[in-house]
């Protein structure tokens, strides 16, 4: 993370300690959300040291400069629907919590902000006010969350054309700043036991959702599908 | 309901378990009439597939009756008899579309399927009661069983055709058929078939169905073999001669044009590199033993075809990458899309074409599935395919 791409609200943030939460939880303070204007505009990016065409998120150690691996994740599923949709279903950020696990609500307050409930450990929950930082229809949204946020966080989610007939390539991009304290330190442990895999069934839901119309599950009764 | 319940390795039971419901708009109810233990079932028995779960319930080759649809259930209705393809297929993703069904991208759930994307680098799709890499499903040897994307598995049957005969629909008939379909047969081929266990008796009848001029199938179980010769096959008992030199021999120094490795993971080769091969298989070093992988590779003609429908989990050490590409051989695999066969198979079945009850040995209720287990495992001579009945 570079201190110098920070947008001002919280780009001196340790790099240490920057960390993936699942899409549910959509995270980064001020210097993640800066990372991730980057990252939409990596191909362009002057300071990219990549020689390939790789994504950033996928770079060794040691071969992307500033951006340590453990700050970048993103993941991309491509799903058999066009980019107008799955914008539309995104956008309508009520439809979250259908498909990410830990987000039990999110309640527009006006065209751009939400209030999001997210869970947390111990059955306990975590609100915060986001806001949309980008939109542009059809093609990506980003968000994040409002000062005064018990856990800063951002996120970004781009559609892309897949090559013709095979639909749209949604890619997630997720950083995050955990907050001080011991709600942060709760929530933290809760989601670095796996952030990865948290954002890998997210995205996979999505998919299933966009794709089938529901959600796959193998429980054989509904009394046991919330324990999955 | 009673359900076959997995308990650990050689331990099965008929246990008492809350009956199925359905929750998603897309699901079915099934009452199950009859259901086959498949030879991959042993592989769960056995243990050698990883991350069964005490309590699973095991059972992918069941047919049954309608009980309950959801309302995204548009073609079934209540009292449609049915017969439900192993892997479970969404219709609507890249693979479905492309009648890939047993690669569904959506049939999984989106936590279980991070288990087989480690071990492959992609997921696996849902295949019912087997194991938690497939999804997790409880399986059809039961009395009921859930059927998620109802629309898009089970095929209706008609009155007339009795359970026997259409049962196998499920799995190991299109899996025999699939694999001789990957043979490419061309006129005037010799296809050799590894395994005379059910898909092995398959990929005969149907390699000759396809138009093979010659089949000849390896096994080392006389009843097995004489159902194979009863089919059109010549027979090699792998005990009885070297494999290789016989079919040097047969075919004239060619090899087979096509070959099918109707084992997988739990081949019985009396071969040195087997028993190194279950040695590690035990301590996990490799999964699975490759003997009969690296026999067929070296007996397949040059420029020939490999078909693999045997059942393989993991890594196989000694796989013979060199005969491979110097040979130019061509390699098709995979889980079988049963879906796109159904409706011809059907056809074939009522026309007469192709017998599937000549290899049931064992009929018995659900309730002596454990014994049906045991003898299938330990008798594999006698037992050739057991098939079970509910009470209903
Ligand atoms: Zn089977
Ligand atoms: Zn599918």
């Amino acid at each position: 993370m570079r201190d110098d791409c920070a947008d001002g609200s919280g780009g001196g943030k340790s790099r240490a300690l920057k960390f993936i939460l699942g899409i549910g939880a959509l995270a980064a303070g001020g210097a993640a959300i800066a990372m991730s204007r980057k990252l939409s505009a990596d191909r362009g990016d002057p300071n990219r040291t990549l020689f390939g065409d790789g994504p950033l998120a996928a770079a060794r150690s040691g071969a992307s400069g500033d951006y340590a691996e453990s700050t970048l994740i993103s993941r991309a599923v491509t799903i058999n629907r066009s980019r107008q949709e799955l914008y539309d279903f995104w956008r309508d950020f009520t439809n979250l919590p259908r498909f990410m696990e830990h987000v039990r609500s999110v309640t527009p307050l006006d065209g751009t902000r939400s209030r999001w409930v997210i869970e947390a450990p111990a059955g306990g929950t975590v609100e915060f006010v986001s806001a949309v930082t980008e939109d542009e229809p059809g093609r990506l949204i980003a968000w994040s969350s409002q000062e005064g946020a018990d856990v800063r966080n951002s996120g970004r989610i781009e559609f892309i054309d897949a090559p013709p007939g095979r639909g749209t390539i949604v890619r997630a991009t997720i950083a995050y700043d955990p907050p001080a304290g011991a709600l942060g330190r709760a929530v933290a442990t809760l989601f670095q036991r796996e952030p990865k895999l948290q954002a890998r069934s997210d995205l996979r839901r999505f998919k299933q959702l966009m794709e089938t119309g529901e959600v796959t599950t193998s429980q054989p009764r509904p009394t046991e599908a919330a324990a999955a | 309901m009673r359900a076959l319940v997995w308990h650990g390795k050689h331990d099965v039971r008929i246990d008492n378990v809350p009956d199925p419901e359905i929750i998603n708009p897309r699901d079915a109810i099934l009452k199950v009439t009859s259901t086959a233990i498949c030879g991959s079932d042993l592989h769960l028995y056995d243990a050698v597939i990883p991350t069964l779960q005490s309590g699973d319930i095991l059972g992918h080759e069941f047919m049954g009756e309608v009980l309950d649809v959801g309302s995204g259930v548009g073609n079934l209705k209540k009292g449609d008899r049915v017969v439900v393809p192993f892997p479970i297929s969404c219709g609507s993703c890249f693979f479905c579309g492309k009648q890939q069904f047993s690669l569904c991208d959506n049939s999984n759930t989106a936590e279980k399927a991070d288990m087989s994307e480690t071990l492959y680098g992609h997921q696996m799709a849902g295949i019912f009661g087997y194991s938690h890499l497939t999804g997790g499903y409880a399986g059809g040897q039961a009395e009921y069983v859930r059927v998620p994307y109802a629309d898009v598995g089970p095929m209706v049957i008609p009155d007339g055709m009795e359970d026997d005969q259409v049962l196998f629909l499920t799995d190991i008939l299109p899996t025999g058929w699939m694999a001789a379909e990957n043979c490419d047969i061309e006129e005037g081929d010799t296809v050799a078939v590894w395994g005379c266990g059910p898909v092995g008796l398959f990929a005969v009848q149907s390699a000759l169905l396809m138009g093979a001029h010659r089949v000849i199938a390896i096994d080392h179980y006389p009843r097995r073999l004489a159902l194979a010769k009863q089919l059109g096959a010549e027979v090699l008992d792998f005990r009885e001669v070297r494999v290789w030199e016989a079919l040097m021999d047969m075919t004239g120094g060619i090899g087979p044009d096509a070959v099918i490795d109707a084992v997988g993971l739990e081949s019985h080769g009396f071969r040195i590199d087997n028993i190194m091969d279950r040695v590690k298989q035990a301590t996990f070093l490799g999964t699975d033993r490759g003997a009969v992988l690296r026999e067929v590779i070296i007996a397949c003609r040059k420029g020939g075809r490999v078909s693999i429908p045997g059942v393989y989990g993991g890594f196989v050490d000694k796989f013979p990458i060199g005969a491979l590409m110097e040979k130019g051989l061509q390699v098709k695999s995979g889980q079988t899309h049963v879906h796109r066969y159904l409706p011809e198979l059907l056809r074939r079945i009522g026309e007469g074409e192709i017998d599937t009850t000549f290899l049931i040995s064992h009929r018995m209720p659900l309730e002596e599935a454990p014994e049906g287990y045991r003898m299938f495992k330990e008798e594999p001579n006698e037992c050739t395919k057991v098939v079970l009945k509910t009470g209903h």
